[in-house]
C-alpha cells in the first residue's frame, strides 16, 4: 500500500477530486495548508502599511492506495491539478505499513 | 416640552449607544486574532463603566451650576434634573450626552491595543471620563464653558470628543510604549468583514452623534444628516483616491478609514455649514487622514489602529475648517473666514483646539504615569504573546 500526498492549488482541489473519482478512488482526506515555494508570497497593504506574505494558501490531500494504482492516482492528479503555471504544488508517494478500517477491524488491502 | 424633538433626542441616544459596538468590531476587526475579544471587552467595559460614572458624577461636572471650567454637584446622582426640562426633559439631554461620554474614551483602545492591562484600562477610562472628558465638556458644550462663551463653534465634539481621544491616545502611547515585535513582524488586520461591518454601524450612530446635536427635529438637524452624509462620503472618496495614486489599490480598509475620517472631520462642523462645504471638508479630511498616517512612523509612536490620524488628525481639520465654512445663514450667528466673517472664528477655533489638545495631553500623561508606576499599564511579555484573549479573559474568540 502507497500513501499518496498531494499539495496543489486550492481552487483545483475539485477538480483533482472528480479526476480521482472516476478513476475509482475510494476517498480522499483534505487539509488546508500554507507554506512556501518557488511561486513566493505577496504582498498586502493595510493603511499604506506594506506586508509581505511569504505563505500561500494551498491544499494538502492525502490517499491511500494499492500499490498497483499509484502511476494512474499520480498521473491523475497531476493532469488534473496543472495549470502551467508556477505553484502548481508538488506529490510524493510513501510506503504505508498498516491501515486499518476503524469500523469493522479489517486490515491492509481490505481497508482501502 | 416638544414630542417630535423628544423622540429624536431620544432615538439618537439610542444612535449614539449602538456606535461604541460599532467601534468595538471598527478595531476589532484589525488586531491580530489573539486579541479581538481584549478590544471587543474594551469598548462593551466602556459601556457599562462610564454610563454609571456618567450618572453619579460626570453629568454633573459638565452641566451643573455656572463655572467656565467645572460644574458642580447638583446633578450627582441625577438630582434635579427636571430643573433642565424645556423643549426636550433634562432626562432625554442626559441620556444623549451620556453616550458621548461612554464613546470618548473607548476611541483611545485602537492606539493601545493589543498590549493594556485590563484592570489597567477600567481605572484609566473611568478616572479619564471624571478628570478630563467630563470638564473639557462643559468647556465646549455647556453655554457657560469658557471655549462655548469664547465663541468657538463644537456642533458635536470634534475637539469635545476627537481631538480629545487622539491627544489623551498619544500621551497612553508614549507611556505604554510600543508592541513587542512593532516594526519588525507583520500585524496585519485579522478580519477586515468585521472592520467593515463596524464602519457601517459607526456611520449609521454618527446620524444621530451629528443631527442629534441639534437637540431639535428641526431644519438644523435636517442639515446635520445631509452634512453628515456628504462628508463621510467625500472622505471615503478622497481616501482612496489619494491612496489608489500613491500605493496602486484602493482598498476596503482605506474605505472604512476615509468615511470615518470625514465623519470626524464633519462633527463639529455638521449643524454650522452648507451647500458645498461639507463635501470639502469631507475630501480634505480623508487625502489628510491617509497623508498623516505617515507621522506615528517618524516618530516610531506605536499607534497602533491610527487614533492619531483619524481622530486628531480629522478632529483637527475639522474644527479649523469650521473656521473657515461657517455660515450664519444654516445655523447660528457666526461666519467664518469664507463666508465674510473674517479670521476671528478661525482664531477661536485653533485656540479651543490648542486648549483641548494641551489640556487632555497633560492630564492624561499623568493618569497614565501613575497607573504604571503603582499598579502596571501594559502587561506582561508571556501575556502579551499569548494574546489578550486568553490572557486577561481566559477565553478565545476561535475554538480551534
Amino acid at each position: 500500500m502507497k500513501l499518496v500526498t498531494a499539495v496543489v492549488k486550492p481552487f483545483k482541489l475539485d477538480d483533482v477530486k472528480d479526476a480521482l473519482k472516476a478513476i475509482g478512488v475510494a476517498g480522499i482526506t483534505v487539509t488546508e495548508v500554507r507554506g512556501f515555494g518557488r511561486q513566493g508570497g505577496h504582498t498586502e497593504t493595510y493603511r499604506g502599511a506594506e506586508y509581505k506574505i511569504d505563505f500561500v494558501p494551498k491544499v494538502s490531500l492525502s490517499v491511500v492506495i494499492a500499490d498497483d494504482a499509484v502511476d494512474s492516482v499520480v498521473d491523475t492528479i497531476v493532469s488534473s491539478a496543472a495549470t502551467g503555471k508556477i505553484g502548481d504544488g508538488k506529490i510524493w508517494v510513501t510506503d504505508v505499513e498498516r491501515l486499518v478500517r476503524i469500523r469493522t477491524g479489517e486490515e491492509g488491502a481490505d481497508a482501502i | 416640552m416638544n414630542s417630535g424633538d423628544t423622540a429624536w433626542v431620544l432615538i439618537s441616544a439610542a444612535l449614539v449607544l449602538f456606535m461604541t459596538p460599532g467601534l468595538a468590531f471598527f478595531y476589532g476587526g484589525m488586531v491580530r486574532s489573539k486579541n479581538v475579544l481584549g478590544m471587543l471587552m474594551q469598548n462593551f467595559f466602556a459601556i457599562g463603566i462610564v454610563s454609571i460614572l456618567w450618572a453619579m458624577i460626570g453629568f454633573s461636572i459638565a452641566f451643573g451650576g455656572t463655572g467656565p471650567l467645572i460644574g458642580n454637584t447638583e446633578f450627582a446622582w441625577l438630582a434635579n434634573v427636571a430643573t433642565l426640562d424645556g423643549n426636550i426633559p433634562g432626562l432625554a439631554f442626559v441620556a444623549f450626552q451620556m453616550m458621548f461620554a461612554v464613546i470618548t474614551p473607548a476611541l483611545i483602545t485602537g492606539a493601545t491595543a493589543d498590549r493594556l492591562k485590563f484592570g489597567a484600562y477600567a481605572l484609566l477610562i473611568a478616572i479619564w471620563s471624571i478628570l478630563v472628558y467630563a470638564p473639557v465638556a462643559r468647556w465646549v458644550f455647556n453655554p457657560n464653558g469658557w471655549i462655548y462663551e469664547m465663541g468657538a463653534l463644537d456642533f458635536a465634539g470634534g475637539a469635545a470628543i476627537h481631538i480629545n481621544a487622539g491627544v489623551a491616545a498619544l500621551a497612553v502611547v508614549l507611556v505604554i510604549g510600543n508592541r513587542r515585535g512593532h516594526g519588525s513582524e507583520p500585524m496585519p488586520p485579522h478580519n477586515l468583514p468585521f472592520t467593515m461591518l463596524g464602519t457601517g454601524i459607526l456611520w449609521f450612530g454618527w446620524m444621530g452623534f451629528n443631527a442629534g446635536s441639534a437637540l431639535a427635529a428641526d431644519g438644523v438637524a435636517a442639515q446635520a444628516v445631509v452634512n453628515t452624509q456628504l462628508a463621510a462620503a467625500a472622505g471615503m472618496l478622497g481616501w482612496l483616491l489619494v491612496e489608489r495614486i500613491k500605493r496602486g489599490h484602493a482598498t476596503t480598509l482605506g474605505a472604512a478609514s476615509g468615511a470615518v475620517a470625514g465623519l470626524v472631520a464633519v462633527t463639529p462642523c455638521a449643524g454650522f455649514v452648507g451647500g458645498a462645504s461639507p463635501m470639502i471638508i469631507g475630501a480634505v479630511a480623508g487625502a489628510g487622514c491617509f497623508a498623516a498616517l505617515g507621522i506615528k512612523e517618524r516618530m516610531d509612536w506605536d499607534d497602533s489602529l491610527d487614533v492619531i490620524a483619524v481622530h486628531l488628525v480629522g478632529g483637527i481639520i475639522g474644527t479649523l475648517l469650521l473656521g473657515l465654512f461657517a455660515d450664519s445663514a444654516v445655523n447660528g450667528d457666526t461666519d467664518g473666514l469664507f463666508f465674510g466673517g473674517g479670521a476671528e472664528l478661525l482664531k477661536d477655533q485653533f485656540v479651543a483646539a490648542a486648549a483641548v489638545g494641551a489640556f487632555s495631553f497633560t492630564v492624561t500623561l499623568g493618569i497614565a504615569v501613575v497607573i504604571s508606576k503603582t499598579m502596571g499599564l501594559r502587561v506582561s511579555e508571556d501575556e502579551e504573546l499569548r494574546g489578550l484573549d486568553q490572557s486577561q479573559h481566559a477565553e478565545a474568540a476561535y475554538s480551534a
